[in-house]
């Protein structure tokens, strides 16, 4: 169970989120998961009732969860957030912000072998 | 003869004329005698000036009968003043707000267009009564039950657009119907929901149609003469059975009604109940009566202890399979057990179908859809009738304690005719939220009824002041209740002119209805 | 940059500086590229002329923003477009009806007002998701249920003022809703039902107020901008169980229905119950052995059919219960209702683990089905498949028989093979049916949609077509596309579209400019009537 600070961050962070700003002291990557964790995970995150994830599996993406990848660009994280794609829908700046989806690229990119960053 | 407000001698009787084209002459009354039929029987204003009394009646029977009686109102700005069985009693009855007014008498369209046992719906004109129904269902034997009110000689249309309550699970009257057909003021009749869908299939069976769902614009208020309304029945139950909460102390009342909120919000209990406080409703004595002006709660709970009564109680209704409802009333009286010193007792048990030598024993049938008057014995072998002053409350035991007092105190205060302060149950009518009724006799004395309207107004005062609002009110009140719903310095009211002014132009249907005044009788306002 | 029709691009200019004024330069979106984020991401007019476009967007902060951003558009005759979260996907997603509205984003007003657990309501504004409120609920610890939508990303307040439905006892959500805050066309704040008396204490708790009974004019319309929703919402209960009633003939249905009418309308069942039969949208839809049946002149018989289900112990029909209460109370229900379908020979029985309350964290990841116990989830974009492009629903409502059901398998039937579309054995051609509304069936047809305009151009004839037939048998749809709205309000015809008529009255009194969402469900302001609204 998450502890109580943490929890609380995440609130105040989740209340700073919907005014597209970041919390106090929140790093770039901290603010790229709490976004990730709000608007992504429930699509991409791991299990058979995450649409996302599914399709990728069925589509032969691997790993098919979007946070284990490690060659991800920010132009293809991008594109579909803005753009849309298959059955995933456009997302507008009143939900994730440009600051925010930066945020995002930075998380989802955080383990990317050093060659495959762009 | 009365006239309409202005309305000329010469255009009143023209239009008279064709209401008798339109009706048929013998439907329409204008003699003094036939217009004294439709004085409100309980009217606050006996034998005074004030009392509002209509200039004429017209009865049609038909759809294209009412089109034809708006049309010749519009003509000639005659206000009309609908009614569908005017049984309306403690809340203005057959009378109109606007003296002079011609009452639109609906009781002659009096057609079960449709009673569905498979799907359990019904579809009636506004004249059917409860007891119509009920015996129409009756007679067939069909497993469905109504919902009546206390009386059962309403209608279900009439009482459903006031949004009025019973006690079985489909208590919620406004709720519980299912599609409308109105006749505009322009004449135009318009159906809701899935009957504006040509030949329909479920017009009694989807409430809401396509686009706005305008039905409640109908309730309570002047937009149109609603002509046809469809209603859902329940199912007839397997079982019903009643058990009896009681507790000891007035604090308990707290725990009483959270659980109680939460059994109802759960759909554990179904049915409505009351709130009684056993001090007001104890058999009377000379000790109890001093006891509950001293303020010695303790004493008080004490005396109530030593006579075996408790300080609340409260019946919980259940509703459907046997076996269910055993384990409904078992979880119930875990949840309660949690009061120290509650009791439970086992009020009633009844099995689906009674036959009638069943039934009439049955202490009060209306919680079992059988629609009855006994409800007029409340006030007693003398009484001449009483008003309604019903605010919305909270469904909290702090909300059931400040009530009482407030109001008690806002009773005395202003003059109550009576000695003591009525006693008052606080009834769970609605879904989530109390309603308390103070019953304000009216006497046939001229001095007693001044002072009982000044004490309802006053009361209407106090009530908002604390944040309560009256869900309904008699025709005499009708604009001081509207005045406090004044949030945004009156936004409501001035939204519900908008639509008047616009559905209704010439202002001629039920003009003052729950304060809604066309524009050309309209009061400035501050 | 489109400019909305009738505007003028200086008046357009000037609106849109003084929107910037009214909710800061950064909410308000006007160039191209952030215009694009407002296309309904499942279009199926997708990237043709035709396709419902905005001209900008808007997002304020709070309500006195929204009133003047609603004052802005009066005086310049900007038509604006409302939207909470802006996830009506199927419905018509973030797209106006009329190209070139400006969308009014509310998805900034995230407020939860009020969450109360004695008396178990919440009051939130329109951008809280049912995410939020979920997690809003779940930090606190409080016993309380929402009943989400089945994504749960959408806006609580939208999808009840769109009508929307769940799948717990709450699921009809316009009806769980209690009290509103209006912004009016010309700017001035209305509460509802109680909210109108200042300092009410009941105006979550008491519907109607007094007076007329308002609310229902803000759902599906466009009278008036929602700020503020009041939601009664269902106690944690003790208890949760699927029971699964299973018959083994085509004809069984009627019994089955019937018997379930009874159940649901008595109050022993009262989540949602869910029909299904194995032909459609189910393991057998698959099968080789059906298909071979089905290739048969006259294709598969009903004989063929249920002796095909008793060899695959199949069962022709089931209905899936679902209860919730009491543990000891639920297992009565069951019971009873068991004792009630017993009069169908061969019926048969499964019933789920029976769920208690609270569970943790490991629990509710196992649950089969989140959305029945009150856990928003995404799960229903899987629907379409992982290639899909997004899907629409067609979704009329029929009588709660089985012969209604019998007689809308047969219509649409016989109207997808005239259309030359594939149908299963069987026949049926829709999801469901289903009570996601208490006494009445929803059926649900998906449309797929597609990058592709000649294949969407051909669903939308299908779709026509298919309201059409819909309405010849009387069934009319509960909500639909924003591309179809004037289709279906075509049909809500009775009295020479006497109904439309007191609609436009209403318009025309409470938004004379027309500027709220015109062409929502077919209302037109009076300047586009002519064009706009034909009648039949």
């Amino acid at each position: 169970m998450r502890s109580l600070g943490a929890v609380l961050l995440l609130a105040l962070g989740l209340i700073l989120a919907t005014r597209g700003a970041a919390a106090p002291d929140e790093s770039q990557l901290a603010r790229g998961q709490r976004v990730y964790q709000k608007w992504c995970y429930p699509c991409h995150g791991p299990g058979n009732d995450k649409p996302g994830t599914v399709a990728m599996a069925a589509r032969g993406q691997k790993p098919a969860v979007l946070e284990d990848r490690t060659d991800l660009t920010a132009a293809a994280i991008k594109f579909p957030v803005r753009q849309g794609v298959f059955f995933m829908p456009i997302f507008r700046k009143t939900e994730v912000t440009d600051a925010d989806l930066d945020a995002i690229v930075a998380y989802l990119m955080r383990n990317n072998k050093p060659s495959a960053q762009k | 003869m009365r006239l309409p407000p202005g309305v000329t001698s010469k255009d009143f009787s023209d239009a008279l004329k064709q209401f008798a084209e339109a009706v048929g002459k013998d439907w329409v009354f204008s003699s003094d005698d036939d217009v004294a039929l439709y004085r409100d029987s309980y009217t606050p204003f006996w034998h005074e000036e004030e009392e509002p009394i209509p200039s004429a009646a017209v009865a049609p029977n038909t759809v294209e009968q009412v089109q034809q009686v708006v049309r010749i109102a519009n003509t000639y700005k005659i206000p009309l003043w609908t009614i569908s069985t005017g049984k309306n009693l403690a809340y203005g009855g057959s009378a109109p707000q606007l003296s002079g007014s011609v009452v639109l008498d609906l009781k002659r369209m009096d057609r079960i267009l449709e009673v569905n046992e498979r799907n359990h719906y019904a579809l009636v004109e506004p004249g059917v009564s409860y007891f119509d129904l009920y015996q129409y269902i009756h007679d067939r034997g069909l497993k469905v039950w109504i919902d009546p009110p206390d009386p059962g000689w309403g209608s279900l249309v009439g009482n459903a657009l006031e949004r009025g309550c019973g006690f079985t699970p489909m208590h919620d009257h406004f709720d519980a119907h299912c599609g409308m057909e109105v006749v505009l003021a322009n004449g135009d009749i318009v159906r809701t929901g899935m009957g504006a869908l040509p030949n329909s299939k479920t017009w009694q069976q989807y409430k809401y149609g396509f686009g706005p769902y305008v039905d409640g614009i109908f309730s309570q208020s002047n937009f149109g003469v609603v002509t046809k309304m469809g209603f859902w029945l329940y199912p007839e139950p397997e079982a019903y059975f009643s058990g009896n909460v009681t507790v000891p102390k007035r604090d308990d009342v707290h725990a009483l009604v959270e659980i109680f909120a939460h059994l109802t919000h759960s759909g554990v209990v179904q049915g409505t109940t009351s709130v009684i406080d056993m001090p007001s409703f104890a058999p009377p004595d000379p000790q109890l009566a001093a006891l509950r002006l001293s303020g010695d709660t303790k004493a008080l709970e004490d005396y109530l202890a030593q006579k075996g009564l408790g300080y609340w109680s409260l019946d919980l209704p259940f509703y459907g399979p046997a076996k269910v409802v055993a384990a409904q009333w078992e979880y119930s009286k875990e949840k309660f057990s949690s009061i120290p010193g509650v009791r439970f007792r086992e009020v009633e048990s009844h099995r689906f179908p009674l036959d009638a030598e069943q039934l009439a024993k049955v202490r009060d049938p209306v919680p079992l859809g059988v629609p009855s008057l006994g409800v007029f014995m409340n006030g007693g072998p003398r009484g001449h009738g009483h008003m309604d002053f019903s605010p919305t409350l909270p469904m909290t035991g702090e909300a059931v304690l400040e009530a009482h007092a407030v109001l008690d105190k806002a009773y005395r205060d202003l003059g109550s005719p009576t000695d003591a302060p009525p006693g008052v149950p606080v009834f769970a009518f609605f879904p989530r939220a109390l309603v308390i009724l103070y019953w304000i006799p009216i006497e046939h004395d001229v001095e007693k009824n001044k002072r009982s309207r000044a004490i309802f107004r006053g009361l209407v005062k106090t009530a908002a002041e604390r944040g309560w609002g009256e869900y309904r009110t008699h025709t005499a009140f009708m604009n001081d209740v509207m005045d406090v719903y004044s949030f945004n310095n009156h936004a409501l009211r001035r939204l519900h002119e908008t639509m008047k002014d616009a559905l209704d132009p010439q202002g001629i249907l039920a003009p003052g209805k729950n304060g809604i005044w066309p524009k050309h009788l309209r009061k400035e306002k501050a | 940059m489109t400019v909305p029709p009738g505007v003028s691009p200086k008046d357009f200019a000037d609106a849109l500086r003084q929107f910037a004024e009214a909710v800061g330069k950064d909410w308000v979106f006007s160039s191209d590229e952030d215009v694009a984020l407002y296309r309904d991401s499942y279009s199926p007019l997708w990237g043709e002329p035709d396709e419902l476009v905005a001209s900008a967007a808007v997002a304020p902060d709070s309500v006195e923003q929204v009133q003047q951003v609603v004052r802005i558009a009066n005086t310049y005759g900007i038509p604006l477009w409302t939207i909470s979260t802006g996830k009506n996907l199927g419905y018509g997603g973030s797209a106006p009806v009329l190209s070139g509205s400006v969308v009014l984003d509310l998805k900034r007003m995230d407020r939860i007002l009020e969450v109360n657990e004695k008396n178990h309501y919440a009051l939130v504004e329109p951008g809280v998701s049912y995410f939020d409120l979920y997690r809003y609920i779940q930090d606190r610890n409080l016993k309380l249920w929402i009943d989400p939508a089945d994504p749960g990303w959408g806006s609580v307040l939208g999808n009840a003022s769109d009508r929307g439905g769940g799948r717990t006892p709450m699921r009809d959500h316009f009806d769980a809703h209690c009290g509103m805050e209006v912004v009016l066309a010309n700017g001035d704040i209305v509460r509802t039902g109680m909210g109108a008396l200042p300092g009410s204490k009941t105006w979550q708790q008491y519907k109607y107020g007094f007076g007329p009974y308002l609310d229902g004019i803000f759902s599906q319309t466009n009278f008036g901008v929602i700020t503020k929703m009041g939601f009664w919402l269902l106690p944690e209960p003790e208890a949760h169980m699927v029971g699964t009633v299973t018959v083994p003939k085509h004809d069984d249905l009627i019994p089955l229905i019937d018997i379930s009418a009874y159940l649901m309308n008595s109050g022993v069942v009262f989540g949602q119950t869910r029909f299904a039969t194995p032909f459609f949208g189910g393991a057998a839809e698959q099968d080789a052995a059906l298909a071979a049946l089905q290739a048969k002149p006259g294709g598969a018989s009903k004989e063929d059919l249920e002796q095909y289900v008793q060899e695959k112990n199949l069962g022709y029909w089931n209905v899936e219960l679902s209860f919730y209460g009491p543990a000891k109370v639920v297992v009565a229900q069951w019971e009873f209702a068991r004792e009630k379908f017993l009069v169908i020979p061969g019926v048969t029985f499964q019933e789920t683990k029976m769920l208690r309350f609270p569970m943790n964290a490991q629990e509710l990841a196992q649950a089969p089905d989140p959305v029945r116990i009150g856990v928003p989830s995404l799960s229903i974009f899987g629907i379409g498949g992982p290639r899909s492009q997004g899907h629409l629903w067609f979704s009329p409502i029929i009588p709660m028989t089985g012969e209604a059901v019998f007689e809308a398998q047969k219509v649409f039937a016989d109207a997808y093979r005239e259309m030359g579309l594939p149908v299963v054995a069987g026949g049926q051609t829709f999801f469901g049916p289903s009570s996601a509304y208490p006494r009445c069936l929803l059926i649900l047809f998906g449309f797929p949609v597609e990058h592709n305009a000649e294949k969407n151009r051909k669903n939308r004839e299908i779709f026509r077509r298919l309201v059409h037939i819909a309405a010849e048998h009387g069934w009319g749809e509960y909500r639909t596309h924003t591309a179809f709205m004037q289709t279906v309000s075509n049909v809500y015809s009775f009295n020479n579209y006497a109904l439309r008529r007191l609609h436009e009255t209403l318009k025309d009194a409470l938004d004379p400019k027309g500027i709220l969402s015109p062409g929502k469900c077919g209302i037109w302001p009076k300047h586009l009537r002519e064009a706009r609204a034909p009648k039949a």
